[in-house]
């Protein structure tokens, strides 16, 4: 038995029984990452002496038989816009090159209280703006299932550690499927939580009022473990919601009779691919096997919340991303005649083009003749797209689809196709726009081996019955147990 | 409603991006793109509709008005790419007529 | 050339006085070394997040309730998106839109012929401080101190169309304004550190005509007085530039104290176009309107019903209310030197005169004057018994403020004693013999001439003679002639 093939659940058992030390643990995943990196290149710090330090710290607690937090010794990687004391935060951004925060964010403080040990930093699309990891402005990671196609994005390094085995789960962050969609390409669980439920304290900002930070797991138990530990108010986040965290974990009962599951037929139209349309109507077919009540329903407006978000995530993201001015911290250039200029050449050096696309087009979308035409529509768009699914919420307790409308695309696939790659977002951009939790999660693969994923999406703060559903359909499946087969390359 | 290079290049003046020709050409030619899909918003009746900011309703968060201690100068510091350590602050070009 | 009449309107922006700044919990001080007082959410490093302080929120809704506002029972914050190194995050969280936290409301202001005039304000709002540019001299370079940044500041915008019509209502507004502000203890109103700025709009135009001449924004006013002379210097220039054919620009212009010019400070690099929107990092307020009813009426008494208040309970003159109201403490003290006392308008004008010329040589606000409010009325008390004169009493306050110590103290350690009327008798006696030549005139019916022989008498005892005493021993020692 291979340490960095258990779940983390696991490896924290196992930890707390002593049957291994948390370096034990650690040194086990700093190997594999040093196997298996080159090829996948998951990340873009790794923090080995930081992590055999906290996984020793949590081996002389144990030894003085001190108790220990639910996650000690459990080793997880950071999606690199995470801020972390000390350790190079880069947003996989030339202008962030170098940029060490003196703090931390919320959630990696409660994982340093919850005992969890750091590998690293993962790769992300620059700001978490891509939906492959192409836009990365470091470097491109690869999907560990197929080292030609991408792990999808923005999380795709976080996706890809945890697939490859360098990690045994991983924080990821979702704005439009940036959690989900990566999951969904590398075969794994992935959560969006309910806007609010998790503090952003400390997320490097895309779009403020989408922005949510969750788990990436190889199981639906670990997602949950994952999400008690980092779920809950901060005071230091006005948007985070001030409500108690229940044990996610008891909520994976295996029972699902009787829950309401609805199938809005927006989500199956043209533009889905016949073989992830087949397996998620046999995932469909599985939970109504389990007890689940299956019923179609639908939500008019869906077909207008790409266009809506492609105007409120820009129009976020101009504004958060211009702090970035070679003033007190990252990239500044090194040829400026007054402060106009020191600016313009910094940004213009330091963004990718994806990053100053979206820069402009937000920019245009706020200026004065155009607020009310574009921000304040999409803002009205919102309305309608939450109201669609409130009317969904009065007959069904969750609704199933699609997380991506195809397995993963190969490397340089949508490069040249902004638009294209803008549409894998289709189906999850939904959740964002109206704040409420979704879950992506394996449900089979393709005839080339690559996983595809199924979407649930339930009211705000239905993050237990998501997980529950996951859990039953897990139980009921074996996707979850197949692994990627790096090490015979 | 087409973007032409001279409005991309106005509006890349207001968000600070001092772009090359190539990228100005690209950048109209994907804003249009965009602009496009936009319209589709537009067939909307949205009159009485409500924005939403925020999706998820929560009070707004008061701190009680207590000072706690600031970052240590050295650590505020430690990432300037160009700081003047005498004066304790981040170098700008001059800035005159202020 | 026809008659131009002027026409300003004012932005005022106050440093709200909090522990704390407006989104973090770093010291709101003012000075200071550079970047000491600043953590991740004020420097605007990627991924802090604001919060609202309470203070600064009950300061700017008790001060829109003071200035007779409407309060947005719905309020809500935007950003406020431009380049400058000063500004850390690129965008200033402030309010924007018809939703500031108070809006339509006036002040009073006095004038000094008596008459007052309501000044409309159309909104009251809260934003944040940017930081500081240091200039050094020789380096080549500037440098940012972001210890301002995100202190709370609170501005106050008057209505349109203005109602302030000369550059002398606009300093009286300024003036009015301040006084309220430290009232409610939310400002410490101090122009030349800038806590307190005043930004005035004035244009000019011929009487008659029915539109608005072309504004413009005067910055770097340091004081109430720059307030008055800028405004009456950018009235005249405007005036020249109509004049001698030429068009006002919009524009801000700086104010140079010392040459009394305003020059065109560089217009803004490229056109404003601030892109607000809704912050989303912040909920807007919601306020309850019992909340704010208990606000109002924990509102301490402002100047103008202070002032009208002192002028009916203590017999004031509206000039000396007026003045005694102009700091809160300052009433405080005269209302309790005033307890007590008989005559209350002698402890405005000792309070207005003599104490006030000393507490000012020494730098001092007269409440902070090292003669207590108990202190000042016993010495009124000891005129009013006629136990000291008012002339002795001049050398009296001198002493107890040098000195700390009571009136009666005073008077004993210097002998300053008021004559009896024996000795004021012989002294009289001594005057009248001296002077024939005048008793004469007056017995033959020159009743103005008794001044002079009074004036003898006083100095003679060295001013302790009441002159009460002195009237009546005169006639009665001219009598016996
Ligand atoms: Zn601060």
């Amino acid at each position: 038995m291979e340490l960095y093939t258990l779940s983390a659940r696991e490896l924290a058992d196992k930890i707390q029984a002593r049957e291994v030390s948390a370096r034990e643990v650690t040194d086990a995943f700093l190997a594999c990452i040093e196997r298996v990196d080159s090829d996948v290149r998951a990340f873009v710090t790794v923090t080995a002496q930081q992590a055999r330090a906290a996984a020793d710290a949590v081996d002389a607690r144990l030894a003085a038989k001190e108790e220990v937090s639910s996650l000690a010794g459990v080793p997880i990687a950071l999606k690199d816009n995470l801020c972390t004391t000390g350790v190079e935060t880069t947003c996989s951004s030339k202008i962030l090159r170098g940029f060490v925060p003196p703090y931390n964010a919320t959630v990696v403080e409660k994982l340093s209280a919850a005992g969890a040990v750091s590998l690293g930093k993962a790769t992300m699309d620059e700001f978490a703006m891509g939906s492959s990891t192409e836009n990365s402005g470091l470097f491109t990671t690869r999907n560990p299932w197929d080292l030609t196609k991408v792990p999808g994005g923005s999380s795709g390094g976080s996706a890809a550690a945890v697939a490859a085995g360098e990690a045994p789960f991983a924080l990821g962050s979702d704005t439009g499927g940036s959690i989900r969609q990566p999951a969904a390409f590398c075969g794994l669980v992935g959560v969006k939580p309910t806007y609010g439920r998790v503090s952003r304290y400390g997320l490097v900002a895309f779009a403020s009022s989408l922005d949510q930070i969750g788990p990436l797991a190889r199981t639906v138990e670990d997602a949950a473990l994952l999400l008690s530990v980092i779920a809950g108010h901060d005071p230091g986040d006005s948007t985070s919601v001030p409500r108690s965290v229940p044990d996610y974990r008891a909520a994976l009962t295996g029972d699902i009779k009787g829950l309401r599951v609805g199938i809005p037929k927006e989500y199956f139209a043209e533009g889905i691919a016949t073989d992830v349309r087949e397996a998620v109507t046999r995932a469909i077919s599985v939970l109504e096997g389990l007890g689940a009540s299956v019923g179609e329903t639908s939500l008019p407006y869906t077909e207008y919340a790409l266009p809506a978000y492609y105007i409120v995530a820009p129009a976020e993201a101009s504004s958060n991303l211009a702090r970035y001015d070679g003033v007190r911290y990252g990239h500044r250039t090194r040829n400026a005649q007054g402060h106009i200029d020191l600016f313009e050449k910094t940004r213009d050096e330091g963004f990718g083009d994806e990053v100053k696309q979206r820069i402009m087009i937000g920019t245009y979308a706020l200026s004065a003749g155009y607020y009310d035409a574009f921000y304040l529509k999409a803002q009205q768009v919102r309305t309608l797209i939450k109201q669609d699914f409130d009317r969904c919420w009065e007959n069904f307790d969750a609704l199933i689809t699609p997380t991506a409308p195809s397995a993963a695309f190969g490397i340089g696939e949508k490069t040249d196709d902004p638009l294209a790659m803008k549409l894998s977002d289709i189906c999850t951009i939904p959740a964002n726009m109206a704040g409420i939790p979704a879950l992506s999660q394996c449900c089979g693969f393709t005839e080339s081996g690559l996983p595809i994923g199924v979407q649930l999406m339930g009211p705000p703060f239905s993050e237990e019955t998501l997980l529950r559903l996951a859990h039953a359909y897990e139980q009921a499946t074996d996707w979850h147990t197949r692994r990627p087969s790096l090490d015979k390359k | 409603m087409a973007l032409t290079r001279e409005e991309v290049r106005g509006v890349a003046t207001l968000a600070r991006l001092d772009l090359k020709d190539n990228e100005t050409d690209r950048l109209t030619h994907h804003l249009n793109d965009l602009l496009a899909q936009f319209a589709r918003l537009q067939e909307l009746n949205t009159e009485d509709v409500p924005p939403t900011a925020h999706a998820v309703p929560v009070a707004a968060a008061l701190r009680e008005d207590v000072a706690r201690p600031s970052l240590p100068r050295e650590a505020v510091m430690a990432n300037g790419p160009q700081v003047d350590r005498e004066l304790g602050g981040f170098i700008v070009p001059q800035v005159i007529g202020e | 050339m026809p008659l131009y009449e002027t026409h300003v309107g004012m932005e005022c922006h106050a440093e709200l006085l909090t522990e704390s700044k407006m989104f973090c919990g770093c010291r709101n001080e003012f000075g200071g070394e550079p970047n000491t007082r600043t953590c991740p959410v004020c420097l605007g490093l990627p991924g802090s997040l604001p919060v609202f302080n309470k203070k600064a929120i009950e300061h700017v809704v008790r001060t829109a309730l003071a200035l007779n506002c409407t309060i947005s029972l719905h309020s809500v914050f935007h950003r406020k998106n431009y380049f400058y190194p000063d500004l850390p995050k690129g965008y200033q969280i402030s309010q924007y839109g018809n939703t500031p936290i108070g809006v339509n409301g006036w002040l009073e202001i006095e004038k000094p012929d008596g008459t007052t005039k309501k000044i409309h304000i159309t909104r009251v709002h809260l934003e944040e401080d940017t930081g500081k540019l240091i200039h050094s001299d020789g380096a080549g370079y500037s440098v940012v101190d972001y210890n301002r940044s995100s202190v709370p500041l609170m501005e106050i915008v008057t209505a349109f169309p203005p109602d302030i019509e000369s550059a002398e209502e606009a300093r009286l507004y300024a003036e009015t304004l301040r006084s309220i502000l430290i009232y409610l203890g939310v400002s410490d109103g101090k122009m030349e550190q800038g806590s307190l700025r005043a930004e005035p709009n004035p244009s000019v135009r011929p009487v008659g005509s029915d539109t608005f001449g072309t504004k413009t924004e005067l910055k770097n006013l340091n004081s109430f007085r720059s307030v008055q002379r800028g405004i009456e210097y950018e009235a005249q220039r405007q005036i020249e530039v109509i004049e001698s054919g030429g068009r006002v620009t919009q524009e801000t212009r700086g104010w140079d104290d010392e040459k009394g010019i305003s020059f065109s400070q560089r217009s803004k690099e490229v056109e404003q176009e601030y892109r607000y929107f809704p912050e989303p990092d912040l909920i807007p307020l919601e306020f309850d309107p019992e909340w704010l009813e208990s606000l109002r009426a924990e509102l301490p008494e402002l100047p103008n019903a202070k002032k009208r208040r002192l002028m009916e309970q203590y017999g004031l003159p509206a000039t000396d209310a007026a003045q005694l109201v102009l700091e809160r403490e300052t009433a405080d003290y005269f209302e309790q030197a005033a307890r007590g006392v008989k005559d209350t308008k002698a402890v405005a004008n000792w309070m207005l005169g003599d104490l006030a010329r000393l507490a000012n040589a020494s730098g001092l606000a007269i409440h902070a004057a090292p003669i207590p409010p108990a202190a000042l009325a016993e010495m009124v008390g000891l005129i009013e018994s006629g136990a000291m004169t008012g002339k002795i009493a001049k050398t009296v306050i001198e002493e107890m403020f040098a000195t700390g110590k009571s009136a009666p103290q005073v008077v004993q350690e210097k002998g300053l004693t008021v004559s009896g009327a024996d000795e004021v008798a012989g002294i009289v006696a001594k005057v009248v013999a001296a002077n024939p030549d005048v008793v004469a005139k007056i017995k033959a019916g020159n009743d103005k001439s008794i001044g002079f022989l009074v004036g003898q008498v006083m100095k003679e005892s060295k001013g302790r003679a009441k002159p009460d005493d002195v009237n009546r021993l005169l006639r009665e020692e001219m009598d016996k002639l």
